[in-house]
């Protein structure tokens, strides 16, 4: 077989959106190298570590484990499709007010995954918070103000 | 190099939507093919460069292997693609099988379950693989396919070592069929792990029970184990022990023991071998006991 690109066509943050990717590239380099999506950022490259956290249709995945091939004609959420022009997401706005970043690397997976969580429970346990984040890992913060984060989103995404 | 591995060689891909078309591709590519479900091992492994498959196969647009399906006997048949979360998010196999999220909801974190499949897990054929112990105490057969047939397999007999099944190099696991479950039945998968989540089975241990029509005698019990030999191990003779037996601390003792002395444990980072069998003990123990608890309830 010739050995040439594939072409892929998805929705990423609302966009509908075609790139050419050689089938053994991550889904996490072609939003990296390719389209110039930097904001989702790889860590471990193999899974452990979630800062490559993408939303794939319905669900939170690491893109570092998906290929670019993969993705034709499924919707993508990364974290630059969080924020609107009227401002921050309540988690970005939480994650600020708690202190939950230091380095930042983590981070826009920790976003996307915490999103993900109060899209469908916008009041989780403590318990909850940690078990869906246990594919995050964050070596600044210890963790405490990211669920503190978490919480506080919930109660401002509750109030409306 | 990249962290965790260089980037990955050139590879074809293919994303087949009929079965004949995926059976006629793996038979054409045979061992240079690598089945693509969620990839969590796949591209790992890949990119670890512990394979290097020229022909990847997406199975994920195949139907077959994206179905649920309970049949009229109440057989469960669960398709080999299907992600571990939309096992614990389906209603129909929750009420059925309840006991299938005690394994499906701590595969990897949430973002492994979004793709990871019982499928993969099976075909990984790891040791310490989360699904297996509890689908081998269900009873559970796989179903399999060629370009030459289809045949059965029981789960416990499908792997031959570490990494290692008995499947040819054309056949492709289509689904996963648990017999029908009895009025008087519950099942529990435990595991030990140094961390709270997101860690690999120092031991693991699923247990199927079945009790008698006043509860207070086995009927059957079925134990397998991870993580304590080359392959996840299923305790054979515990019916010729317990069947008929009161349940008690005795009887429940003499199944826990039988698990710990079927183990074949070897030492490693994860902990040593005496540690391994004092915990298969612990767990089968455990597991056992809330396994007869949601016998009684259901």
């Amino acid at each position: 077989m010739t050995q040439s690109k594939t072409y892929v066509r998805c929705t990423i943050n609302g966009e509908d959106t075609e790139f050419l990717c050689e089938p053994r590239q991550s889904l996490l380099e072609c939003l990296r190298d390719v389209l110039r999506l930097t904001g989702t950022k790889e860590g471990c490259n193999d899974g452990n570590c979630g800062a490559c956290t993408i939303m794939l249709d319905d669900r939170i995945v690491t893109s570092c484990l998906v290929l670019g091939v993969e993705v034709n004609g499924k919707t993508i959420t990364t974290i630059e499709g969080m924020a609107s022009p009227e401002g921050l997401h309540p988690v970005q706005q939480a994650f600020l007010e708690e202190a939950a970043l230091q380095c930042g690397i983590c981070t826009p997976g920790f976003l996307i995954a915490s999103k993900a969580l109060l899209d469908t429970n916008p009041n989780p346990t403590e318990e909850e918070i940690r078990f869906w984040l246990a594919n995050n890992l964050c070596r600044c913060t210890g963790y405490d103000k990211i669920v503190r984060a978490v919480v506080k989103a919930g109660e401002k995404i509750r109030e409306g | 190099m990249k962290p965790g591995g260089a980037e990955l060689k050139w590879i074809d891909y293919s994303s087949p939507e009929t079965l004949a078309e995926a059976l006629s591709l793996l038979n054409e590519h045979q061992k240079d093919a690598g089945i693509l479900a969620g990839g969590t091992d796949l591209i790992v492994k890949m990119r670890a460069d512990r394979i290097n498959p020229g022909q990847i196969i997406d199975i994920k647009s195949i139907p077959e292997l994206n179905q649920v399906n309970i049949n009229s006997n109440n057989d469960l048949t669960i398709g080999s693609a299907i992600p571990c979360y939309k096992i614990y998010n389906n209603d129909d196999i929750m009420n059925l099988r309840p006991e299938l999220k005690d394994s499906a909801s701590i595969i990897g974190g949430t973002q492994i379950q979004g793709r990871a499949s019982f499928g993969g897990n099976i075909c990984n054929a790891a040791p310490s693989a989360d699904s297996v112990p509890l689908l081998i105490s269900l009873g559970a057969t796989c179903n399999v396919q060629s370009v030459n047939g289809e045949r059965t397999i029981a789960l416990e007999d499908l792997f031959s070592g570490p990494g290692q099944t008995v499947l040819e190099p054309n056949e492709l696991l289509i689904s996963i069929t648990i017999p029908k479950k009895s009025d008087l039945s519950g099942a529990n998968y435990i595991r030990f792990i140094p961390r709270n989540e997101m860690d690999i089975a120092v031991v693991g241990t699923g247990v199927s029970v079945t009790l008698s029509s006043n509860k207070k005698n086995f009927e059957s019990v079925r134990v397998s184990l991870a993580s304590v030999g080359p392959t996840p191990i299923f305790v054979d003779g515990i019916d010729k022990e317990v069947s008929g037996q009161e349940i008690n601390d005795e009887s429940i003792r003499v199944v826990s023991n039988m698990a710990k002395n079927a183990s074949k444990p070897i030492s490693d980072m994860r902990g040593t071998a005496e540690f391994r069998q004092h915990l298969c003990e612990v767990l089968t123990r455990r597991a056992l006991i809330t396994a007869i608890e949601r016998a009684k309830e259901a």
